[in-house]
């Protein structure tokens, strides 16, 4: 699911990210422990259009029983949702915020996360900003960037296995019903995709 | 900050066996179970609105998806190390269905002239219905490939090792022209398989395949399969980035992302041409890749040494088989496919009547079958300019790439010893 605001980000900005930065953002662990363990999740700029892709997201994290919180400057309701204005407006805990706005935005929202008592401060697929890295992780908030929130649940629950993608999921571990698996390790040149 | 995962990169043999299917949370069965069903039943109202919706990973209908396909899907996907897989219904279908997604009326394809018969009748006849225009060039002649690319030119295309030529195509080099003119690269990985080469590795960004042959290995079922990489820019293709019409305006490649492809060929072209793959098919196939490495290396083994004997022989003419150091592509095939280029080869008789003396030579094998197909298990043969060929001149057969003495050998996992023993007597037989 892509967070491309228009043309300007594209897949391989996946490249950006080194091996190391992997290790750090895109962790399975913190991946796994994140989507198993977040019963709300901060949207910005989750959109009031029903085809954008922060609409299939939040829809599909609802739908996993995750309170989403909408952070938009103007809708009021989003989803059946209330919308904050930003970040600081929300009056209740935050476990994630999960950003779709330009990358150069990012820090902002990770001084803000910050603020709040996030946990963990997730930027979506495309979507690298250090700065922003280092400000979250400095107030102690774990940080996981370009990713997909709906498809690493879809990888880590199973069903993103019913499209015929490719999870990395590698495992002769019985699954668990409309869990996220602990034990399922992603293989790891799969994990560059 | 948390620490760097322990993450383990596993062999090819492991991913064969065990990549796409996790057991069963209920049954634990640790084979793939074959789930013939036609559709299945939603969790609520809700969720089958967004499943249609697409908002949801989930079984719709089988025409769309399948477990026991998509465990097909998935093991072949990561075999060649791609975002994903759609399987169809055959090979053909696998072109057509990548083709219907990528094209629109008007817009032009450039290709190997070095194809399959069958692909080449696709691409011109089927493709002029549907206002697509197919150029075909030399794959060895790179300024012929770029002189062929015009503005509408939206997809190359070659196959990994052809037939009958035997020839190797540079892909990483193809890769990179197609890229600098907004085009994937479209990849036939038939003839090497998974196993012998990763076309998405050497930068092509779609594969495809007739699992019909060496993939499912054993001539049992026809079927086909699309591997995309993930890796092309499509945010300036237009019918993957534009609003799709047929899908409420979704645009694919900004919701989708790496997966944008992918789920355009599955959810609008493999469901409204209806060429899905069944599902029992798709457990045949899975059977056959659980072997797939080891049955290669002995298809190979056996092509090499069925290759070397017949080079030299009297009574041949030519032998074209890229492992051999005699073809113009082996530099190409070490590079390319450095465990074997494949286990299907051509080779020419020689003398004054070669259309006789291939009709005879067919005649008098015993060991191996003769029939149009390749990649069994067992040894195959065929002779065009008797069977598929027949109503050619000799002229004719030579303007279409086959000479009247060409022999096709489809090499199988037999006693090596008993296969060169069939050839040698047949040849002494013409
Ligand atoms: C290289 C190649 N591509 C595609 C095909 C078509 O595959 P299918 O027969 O599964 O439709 C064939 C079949 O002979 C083939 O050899």
């Amino acid at each position: 699911m892509g967070s491309r605001s228009g043309a300007a980000c594209d897949l391989t900005s996946h490249s950006l990210l080194t091996v190391e930065q992997k290790a750090e953002y895109q962790a399975p662990s913190l991946v796994r422990g994140t989507l198993g363990s977040a019963s709300s999740v901060a949207i910005v700029g989750l959109s009031t259009k029903r085809q954008k892709a922060s609409y299939f997201v939040a829809t599909f994290l609802k739908s996993r029983g995750i309170k989403i919180i909408p952070v938009h400057p103007k809708a009021d309701w989003i989803l059946g949702e209330k919308v904050y204005p930003t970040l600081n407006d929300i009056p209740e805990p935050v476990d994630v915020v999960n950003v779709f706005r330009p990358a150069h935005e990012c820090p902002i929202y990770a001084a803000q996360a910050v603020d709040i008592g996030a946990k963990v401060f997730w930027l979506q697929l495309g979507l690298f900003n250090e700065e922003a890295a280092t400000i979250a992780s400095a107030g102690g908030l774990d940080v996981i960037m370009d990713l997909c929130i709906k498809m690493e649940y879809g990888r880590y629950d199973g069903t993103m296995r019913f499209l015929g993608m490719n999870t990395g999921v590698l495992t002769s571990k019985k699954a668990q019903i409309g869990r996220i698996s602990s034990h399922q390790d992603v293989h790891a040149s799969e994990c560059l995709l | 900050m948390s620490k760097p995962d322990q993450k383990r990169d596993y062999g090819f043999e492991t991913r064969m066996l065990h990549a796409g299917h996790v057991p069963d949370a209920v049954t634990g069965s640790r084979a793939v179970p074959i789930y013939q069903t036609t559709s299945y039943v939603f969790d609520s109202p809700q969720y089958a609105a967004e499943l249609f919706d697409l908002k949801q990973y989930g079984n719709i209908y089988t025409r769309i998806n399948n477990p026991t396909t998509a465990a097909f899907e998935e093991r072949i996907a990561s075999l060649e190390e791609g975002a994903g897989a759609v399987a169809t219904s055959s090979g053909m279908a696998a072109q057509l269905v990548t083709m219907m997604t990528l094209l629109e009326p008007g817009d032009e394809v450039v290709a190997s002239q070095h194809l399959y018969g069958g692909t080449r009748t696709q691409f011109v006849h089927t493709f002029r219905k549907l206002g697509v225009t197919a150029h075909f060039v030399d794959p060895d002649d790179f300024d012929a490939w770029e002189a062929a690319i015009n503005s509408k030119t939206r997809a190359l295309y070659a196959e990994t090792i052809d037939n009958p030529q035997g020839s190797v195509v540079d892909i990483s080099r193809l890769a990179a022209l197609a890229e600098s003119n907004n085009c994937p690269l479209i990849i036939d990985n038939t003839f090497a398989t998974p196993y012998l080469c990763q076309p998405l590795n050497h930068g092509a960004h779609i594969s495809l395949h007739s699992a019909t042959k060496f993939v499912g290995g054993h001539g049992n079922s026809i079927g086909g399969v699309i591997i995309e990489s993930g890796r092309f820019d499509y945010s300036h293709y237009p019918t993957i980035a534009n609003p799709s019409p047929s899908y409420h305006n979704l645009r694919f490649y900004d919701t989708f992302g790496l997966h944008g492809f992918l789920m355009k060929a599955r959810v609008e072209t493999v469901r409204d041409t209806g060429s899905c793959l069944s599902p029992f098919n798709a457990f045949l196939l899975i059977q056959g890749l659980e072997t797939l490495s080891i049955r290669m290396d002995r298809h190979v083994k056996n092509a090499m040494a069925i290759a070397r004997y017949l080079e030299d022989d009297p009574n041949v003419e030519y032998v074209a088989y890229p492992g051999l150091e005699s073809s113009p592509y082996h530099e190409l095939a070490l590079r390319y496919c450095p465990r074997g280029p494949g286990a299907v080869f051509s080779f020419g008789l020689r003398g004054a009547d070669p259309r006789e003396a291939g009709r005879r030579f067919i005649e008098a094998l015993n060991l191996f079958s003769h029939l149009a197909n390749v990649g069994d298990a067992r040894s195959l043969v065929i002779h065009p300019a008797s069977t598929t060929h027949q109503q050619l001149s000799d002229e004719e057969l030579v303007a279409s790439g086959i000479d009247p003495g060409m022999i096709r050998l489809s090499i199988g996992l037999e006693t090596e010893e008993d296969l060169l023993w069939d050839l040698d007597q047949a040849l002494r037989a013409i």
